[in-house]
């Protein structure tokens, strides 16, 4: 007795349309499945990324699988860095507008730690080393009015800003960092300095920062304009 | 008769061909190849961090791979419309039913196979429930970049799975194409026809149509087209035509909107207060 099954009702029975229609019930499986995994996808590929430990540190940051650096930016091309030239300003809402240059940056305090970063599509990379200055120490000189309420960080990829209340950037683990994993920030990466807020969605994390202005009032940095939530609190925020 | 090593033996009947794939079915596969290349190439500059250093344009890199997608959809909807839907629907009953043999075909046994062997059948299986995820992750990222609510905590993941099991399926049938065993299969994707020795041999339980020789001849009457069939074809044309149309909309407003939302508008000026 042959196994092929005609379905009753299937308008072309015999020749090569025989047979049971397991190719259709794995097209629908292969779907279910995959829809479902728009609500556990991130986890599952987390753990599964954890695994990925083992393969060399040069595998795993060229491909990003589940954990991995992956590079965003919104005007090209990245910002070149030139040491003579460069200058962060803080100026706006304080005493002492200042100007540093990349040297004056390397001799403020300096802070060291290891966080995770998680941006907002879905991506982490854990246990990122930072080194950089803590804001209080990079704020002293240039002393904020006792009208100023919040930090402006202007990227020198025109248009990207973002902003900080000051009580968010005195975190304890909020800096403006210029190392990361042990050597000067990559170009990719924002150099010379950035913004890095553990606690909040990776687009806080303002690259290629130039420009640090003290303001009065919270504004609204590049995503916030386009309807992300201005306090980017991890797992708390733009529907997460 | 002398057999060539590692060939297919020539003979007389080599020269017979049958027809393997139509117009319409070629369309739809190299449509689909092409958009796959074209979206791979520029979703891996978006997605490795040592390509995007090398072409930091990330925003024409978004906007190529969102006209990539809009083409491709357009295109499948085109070949829909204007293609052999008869012909493109039995393939599709070929392609997704599997018999006894192609159970025992998938489990190692050297058995006959029908116009697909399970094998194939089983990958375009597979690359099809992969295009549906495509689509669906992929316009939850472009959706939810712009609602917050639409943004689901694995839309990422299943865009880069999908992404790494089509790499891993797309290499296995390109060397398929290539190899010497199965590259006369090629020949089919190509031209349409493939040797009847190869069909005979890979294909034994499919029966294939000789190859037309020269376009169909027109059935009788078919110059003085119907009132019916000319209202048909009209409508056809119009159905195409809009989905061009909607498909070049669709295109230049997202090309326009990745564009816009990296214009050159200025930083919010802040708010400096003269102290005092």
């Amino acid at each position: 007795m042959s196994c092929s099954v005609t379905v009753s009702g299937d308008p072309h029975p015999g020749g090569s349309e025989e047979g049971r229609p397991l190719g259709r019930r794995a097209f629908l499986g292969i779907v279910g499945v995959g829809i479902s995994s728009l609500w556990w996808g991130g986890r599952a590929l987390d753990l599964v990324s954890q695994a990925t430990r083992i393969a060399p540190e040069s595998v795993r940051s060229a491909i990003p699988f589940g954990q991995g650096w992956r590079i965003y930016s919104v005007s090209p091309p990245y910002p070149r860095f030139d040491p003579a030239t460069w200058r962060l300003r803080i100026d706006g809402l304080v005493a002492a507008p200042q100007e540093l240059t990349y040297a004056q940056l390397g001799r403020l305090p300096r802070a060291e730690q290891v966080s995770d970063f998680r941006c907002v599509t879905g991506w982490s990379v854990d246990n990122v080393h930072w080194t950089g200055v803590r804001f209080a120490d990079l704020l002293a000189a240039a002393r904020p009015l006792p009208a100023a309420k919040a930090l402006t960080f202007v990227s020198a990829e025109v248009p990207y800003v973002d902003t900080l209340t000051l009580p968010q950037a005195m975190a304890s683990d909020a800096m403006l960092a210029y190392r990361m994993d042990g050597s000067p920030l990559t170009r990719a990466h924002g150099a010379p300095a950035r913004l890095v807020m553990p606690r909040m969605y990776g687009y806080k994390g303002v690259k290629w920062v130039q420009r640090i202005v003290v303001t009065d009032r919270v504004l609204d940095g590049y995503w916030e304009q386009r309807g992300y939530d201005r306090d980017a609190w991890i797992g708390h925020s733009n529907g997460l | 008769m002398t057999a060539m090593p590692g060939s297919v033996t020539p003979t007389v009947s080599d020269a017979r061909r049958v027809a393997r794939f139509g117009r319409t079915e070629r369309t739809l596969h190299w449509v689909h190849a092409s958009a796959f290349f074209a979206m791979l190439a520029t979703g891996l500059v978006l997605y490795l961090p040592v390509l995007a250093q090398v072409v930091s344009n990330r925003p024409l890199m978004k906007a190529m791979h969102l006209v990539a997608a809009t083409a491709w959809l357009t295109a499948l909807l085109l070949v829909a419309v204007l293609g052999n839907r008869r012909a493109l629907g039995r393939t599709r009953r070929q392609l997704e039913r599997f018999d006894a043999d192609d159970l025992r075909w998938l489990r190692g046994a050297h058995v006959p196979q029908g116009r697909f062997n399970a094998g194939q059948k089983a990958h375009a299986v597979v690359q099809a429930a992969l295009a549906v995820l495509f689509v669906v992750s992929g316009s939850l990222l472009w959706l939810g970049e712009r609602n917050t609510t639409l943004r689901l905590p694995g839309t990422i993941a299943l865009h880069d799975v999908a992404m790494y099991v089509a790499v891993v399926l797309v290499t296995g049938h390109i060397y398929m194409a290539f190899a010497e065993r199965t590259r006369p299969s090629l020949e089919g994707m190509l031209h349409g026809t493939v040797p009847a020795a190869y069909a005979a041999e890979h294909h034994a339980k499919w029966t294939p149509d000789a190859p037309a020789p020269a376009p169909a001849p027109p059935p009788p009457g078919a110059g003085r087209t119907t009132a019916r069939g000319g209202l048909r074809g009209a409508l056809r044309v119009a159905l195409a035509a809009a989905i061009v149309a909607a498909g070049l909309a669709g295109a230049t407003l997202l090309v326009r909107d990745v564009f816009a939302a990296d214009g050159n508008a200025p930083p919010p000026a802040p708010a400096v207060v003269a102290p005092g």
